[in-house]
């Protein structure tokens, strides 16, 4: 019965007051040596598919650790909703990259989904028969049912990457972040997350994805994001997706910006 | 042997508190060490051990400074034991801060300045009049005999509330442990978890100091759960089977350093758990070593069998217009020897293996013959082979002189519904054959 009080079903779609799912203001990430984001200004659009593109290092997976308050960040607001982070924790989904973890951990792909509800189980409760049902139907969503009792090294690179998705979709939010989904994955694998995309759309929902394949972003997104330590340029795909600003994107970091970072690495060193 | 007879039915009552309490220990350590083990924090259970001996030293001489006679009470060492095991991990983390300092030489240089402490500490007790009946050494290596009832039931509600909370965080610990980035986005205090699995590790640590011993306590928290992962492929299961390790090596040891009463407890019990652990290593269910050994092997077997099988087909071939039933033509065995390059010993090996398996015979006259069985193998080896030869020629573009050894290498794991699949995109281009003919002919004849 508490299910239909904790979701309550909205009739009307996107409209013009309705908060960004993800807004950035004047956010800088500056640690140690790697990527660094300099003055980040972002809104997604309620319901669109953002693909983030740039080079190697340009601070793409930064991005969304950021977002996600898991690096530290120099200064910047970040509002989900309209709402701070830790209050709208559960309707915000990460999928990070699947090389994060160690998949010979002793668990099953069945088990790696089911973390997704943990959050919304709570502290110290046990896993209900509900979570279980909810996590099978997940792992069916990304093809993957008559897999769920497999430990999770005997699943192949994509079926792996499914499972993480699968785990983000059983949580039934808003807004996913997904670092490098399609890294590497199998044809297959590749079919099921566009079709996951589509229907996360059609639900209304957004997600920003870290991409790497140029060739597929007009295809697969209806929004871009260039970065290369700051925005180039963000949009929707026919307006932004220019060969002007690709080639603003890949022009390399500038050299400037990359010495300040270097001396304030050294500085923050010698004290 | 009446005295061995006593011991193993626990008819002695101080063998049966000293089996029960470190039993206890050991189940503890196997469900903690577990969780440690998944975290990748075996070297924090060895550091927290071993700095905690210096807490000993001072807990019992501030306790023999307020109360001579006191100094060695039980709970009191534990506590002094528990602080400078705490002290010893923070000191680890602090040097960590420092840039330079790698994780494993901050935890080296801990474990190795607390412990000097501690020995320093030690000798210095031992020299001190109220010292010399101390025996504080029996803490370094262990020493159960030690162990009374009123130790054992403090041991019992220590363990309790140590499985209790393993019980009660499960699924917190399991995000822990496999995603930890995962569980910080979600909004999972990692570092309150983290402290707990420490405090867990530093409590179970000092407990079995008098029975294991610090210096081998490590060996109790790593070797059951390394065990129990030849057996379980699961979290929860992997924790029970590593309590059960723990509790069965740890009084096995007690049980046989009683019967033996010059062994060490402390060595005696971690050599069980090696024990378990090299049975673990070889028999496990999950990856044991002899298991996957046997199944290369059969593999190997396999594949000869079927080089074997297609070799004979092949020889025969030509025959199959005369007559087409195999089974009546006697194997040339020296031209089939010659037909592809086996390794040393091997072929004579195979023949025999194929007779044994019924799938050729041998007649009084020394000639091989396919039997019925070998006859039905030969066809699918060589179907197998033919298959996947013309699908490497048509669709993966390979040349026809260098495909009989690309699809040597594959056509053995060619299972059934891929067979099917082959069959069927090739069936267009081959259509009446239910072995395919040898595609280097069938294209040289069409050169022709």
């Amino acid at each position: 019965m508490s299910m239909t009080i904790a979701e309550p079903i909205t009739t009307t779609g996107p409209t013009a007051s309705e908060p960004s799912p993800v807004s950035v203001r004047d956010m800088t990430v500056a640690y140690q040596r790697q990527p660094v984001l300099w003055n980040v200004d972002y809104a997604a659009r309620p319901g669109t598919l953002v693909a983030i593109v740039g080079p190697n290092g340009a601070g793409k997976s930064t991005l969304i650790k950021a977002l996600l308050e898991l690096v530290p960040r120099a200064s910047g607001d970040i509002e989900f909703f309209g709402q701070l982070y830790r209050n709208v924790r559960q309707r915000v989904a990460y999928v990070p990259q699947r090389t994060s973890v160690d998949w010979d951990f002793p668990v099953t792909a069945w088990d790696v989904v089911t973390m997704g509800l943990y959050g919304r189980l709570g502290w110290l409760r046990p896993v209900t028969r509900a979570a279980r049902r909810q996590s099978l139907e997940a792992l069916e969503q990304v093809g993957l049912a008559e897999y769920a009792q497999r430990q999770i090294s005997q699943l192949s690179g994509g079926q792996q990457q499914r499972v993480f998705l699968a785990r983000a979709l059983v949580q039934n939010a808003d807004l996913y972040l997904m670092d490098e989904p399609f890294a590497g994955v199998d044809a297959a694998t590749e079919r099921t997350i566009v079709g996951l995309l589509r229907t996360l759309r059609e639900a209304g929902k957004t997600a920003l994805v870290v991409h790497h394949d140029l060739q597929s972003v007009r295809e697969y997104f209806t929004d871009v994001l260039l970065l290369n330590a700051r925005i180039i340029a963000a949009g929707p795909v026919a307006e932004v997706f220019t060969d002007e600003n690709l080639r603003r994107t890949y022009r390399g970091t500038l050299p400037l910006l990359d010495q300040i970072g270097h001396q304030m690495t050294l500085a923050g060193q010698s004290r | 042997m009446t005295d061995l007879l006593r011991l193993l039915t626990l008819q002695d009552y101080n063998t049966r508190i000293v089996l029960t309490g470190t039993a206890l220990l050991g189940i503890a350590s196997g469900v903690v060490g577990t969780l440690m083990l998944l975290r990748r924090r075996a070297l924090i259970g060895d550091v927290a051990s071993h700095a905690a001996l210096p807490g000993v030293g001072v807990a019992y001489l501030v306790m023999e400074r307020f109360q001579p006679g006191s100094g060695k009470w039980y709970p009191g060492l534990i506590l002094g034991a528990a602080c400078s095991a705490v002290a010893g991990l923070v000191v680890s983390q602090m040097l960590r801060r420092i840039r330079r300092i790698k994780e494993d030489a901050a935890l080296a240089l801990t474990l190795s300045l607390f412990f000097g402490l501690g020995v320093a500490l030690f000798t210095m007790i031992q020299g001190l009049p109220s010292g010399q009946a101390a025996g504080l050494s029996e803490f370094v290596f262990g020493k159960p005999a030690a162990i009374v009832a009123s130790d054992v039931q403090l041991l019992a509600v220590a363990c309790f509330v140590v499985l209790l909370i393993c019980g009660v965080c499960h699924k917190e610990f399991a995000l822990l442990c496999f995603d930890q980035e995962y569980a910080l986005a979600g909004g999972w205090p990692v570092g309150a978890l983290d402290l707990l699995l420490t405090a867990l590790v530093v409590g179970v640590t000092v407990l079995a100091m008098q029975s294991v011993g610090l210096l081998l306590v490590v060996a109790l928290l790593v070797l059951p759960p390394t065990s129990a992962r030849f057996w379980t492929d699961r979290l929860g299961p992997m924790q029970f089977v590593a309590a059960a390790c723990g509790g069965v090596t740890a009084a096995l040891g007690v049980l046989l350093s009683a019967a033996f009463p010059h062994l060490a407890t402390g060595a005696v019990i971690v050599l069980m758990g090696t024990l378990g652990f090299v049975v673990s290593l070889l028999f496990g269910t999950r990856r044991g070593v002899v298991w996957r050994l046997r199944d290369q092997w059969r593999l190997q077997r396999r594949i000869g069998l079927d080089d074997l099988l297609r070799g004979i087909y092949e020889l025969l071939e030509s025959n199959l217009v005369v007559n087409d039933d195999l089974t009546a033509w006697p194997v040339d065995v020296a031209a089939l020897e010659r037909t592809r390059h086996w390794s040393q010993g091997r072929f004579p090996k195979l023949l025999q293996r194929a007779r044994y398996e019924g799938l050729l015979r041998s007649d009084a006259h020394g000639q091989w013959r396919l039997t019925a069985a070998g006859r039905r193998e030969a066809l699918l080896a060589v179907r197998r082979h033919r298959l996947w030869e013309l699908y490497l020629i048509h669709f993966a573009d390979i040349a026809p002189t260098s495909v009989d050894r690309s699809a040597d290498a594959i056509e053995h794991w060619l299972q059934p519904d891929l067979l099917e699949q082959l069959e069927t995109l090739l069936l267009e281009r081959h259509p009446q054959l239910a072995v395919p003919v040898n595609p280097h002919e069938a294209l040289s004849e069409g050169v022709r």
